[in-house]
């Protein structure tokens, strides 16, 4: 393709945050999709990498798709990559939300509403199973996720602590 | 507007500069999500909203597409502070969060390829997998009390994406109709 990259970048996210029902969590096995598979931007453990960049970093998980605009085409690319996947939903919500109220218990609002959940919820582990099958390329990857997963979900610790050990682990030349 | 003078009275409609500064604090103190952290300054700390309210809000936030708190932000702008309100609050959950992620962004680029890096990194996407199944775990546990058709549309969209790797838009056209005509007959 010899389009420009930040013509394709917005294109791309703007079409992706659209189907994005669940948030930026759903849509990661689609941004790899189109990242590594159909785009050739980056590798594997480059895209990874990039999701672990922005669990670090503070603020929405969006965030990853700054990282990606960056890799691809410096800092017109991150700012063209967030624009594209936060604009048009935020000009859809800026519409809905004077609505919104009056049809607090609209039978098609409550229908739209419990049928996406089942949706959201497919693609987010369907999330969760891309990164594992990247991240967790040995054993001791592997038992990081599955602990990981224990702790978190039976315990409220603060997801940092988490990251710290996985890094720590990491550093420590077991992955 | 009158004030009933009751202590759970909502307090005055907040300043452009405070609406920025409350998003900016959000999405600096936020990591791996920041919705706790709105929840708690907006409801908790500033009394902007009072649960109830923050609940209706998220709910919206979560039935668009796209970035759940990007959303919230517009929502909550708009409500607050009109339209500028919306631009003041996106500006300040995604401007301080843009920067640092920019900053992260060249310092992979130069040092992506140690092999020190790589190996941390490696372990933090491990742990962040993990903390993603239990997020999944945790929104399942309602979902399968009882026997109605939502656990099959959540694993049709499972393997739609992860196991036979259709495109997102594809796998969306096909099941959210399905799923919200199943919702409606429910009733």
């Amino acid at each position: 393709m010899n389009d420009n990259p930040l013509t394709t970048l917005f294109v791309y996210f703007a079409m992706l945050s659209l189907f994005a029902v669940g948030g930026a969590n759903a849509a990661i096995p689609e941004m790899h999709r189109i990242a590594v598979e159909v785009m050739h931007w980056m590798s594997d453990r480059q895209f990874a990498d990039m999701f672990a960049i922005s669990q670090l970093s503070p603020g929405p998980n969006v965030i990853i798709v700054t990282l990606i605009g960056y890799h691809v085409a410096g800092i017109p690319g991150a700012l063209v990559a967030t624009v594209g996947m936060c604009g048009p939903t935020c000009l859809l919500a800026f519409g809905v939300a004077k609505v919104w109220d009056r049809f607090k218990d609209a039978k098609w609002r409550v229908a739209i509403q419990a049928g996406l959940v089942p949706v959201s919820l497919g693609l987010i582990a369907a999330s969760a199973f891309l990164l594992a099958r990247v991240a967790d390329h040995n054993v001791y990857a592997a038992l990081i996720t599955a602990a990981t997963a224990v702790v978190a979900f039976a315990t409220r610790v603060n997801p940092l602590w988490v990251f710290a050990a996985g890094g720590l682990l990491g550093l420590s030349g077991w992955l | 507007m009158p004030n009933p003078a009751t202590p759970s009275a909502p307090p005055e409609r907040p300043s452009t500069y405070e609406l920025f500064k409350a998003f900016a604090i959000v999405a600096l103190s936020g990591f791996g999500g920041a919705l706790p952290w709105a929840r708690r300054m907006i409801v908790e700390q500033r009394r902007w909203m009072t649960a109830e309210e923050f609940n209706q809000a998220f709910a919206l936030s979560q039935f668009l597409p796209g970035p759940n708190l990007v959303n919230f932000s517009v929502v909550f702008g708009l409500r607050f502070g009109g339209p500028l309100g919306a631009v003041v609050t996106l500006a300040g959950l995604l401007g301080p969060p843009l920067v640092i992620v920019i900053i992260l962004g060249v310092l992979y680029a130069h040092f992506g390829d140690l092999e020190v890096l790589s190996r941390a990194l490696a372990g933090i996407t491990a742990a962040a997998a993990g903390l993603l199944i239990a997020i999944v775990a945790k929104m399942a546990a309602p979902m399968f009390k009882r026997w109605n058709s939502a656990p099959a549309i959540a694993l049709l969209a499972f393997a739609g994406v992860a196991i036979m790797q259709w495109p997102l838009p594809l796998v969306f056209a096909v099941l959210a109709p399905v799923s919200i005509a199943l919702a409606w007959f429910k009733r």
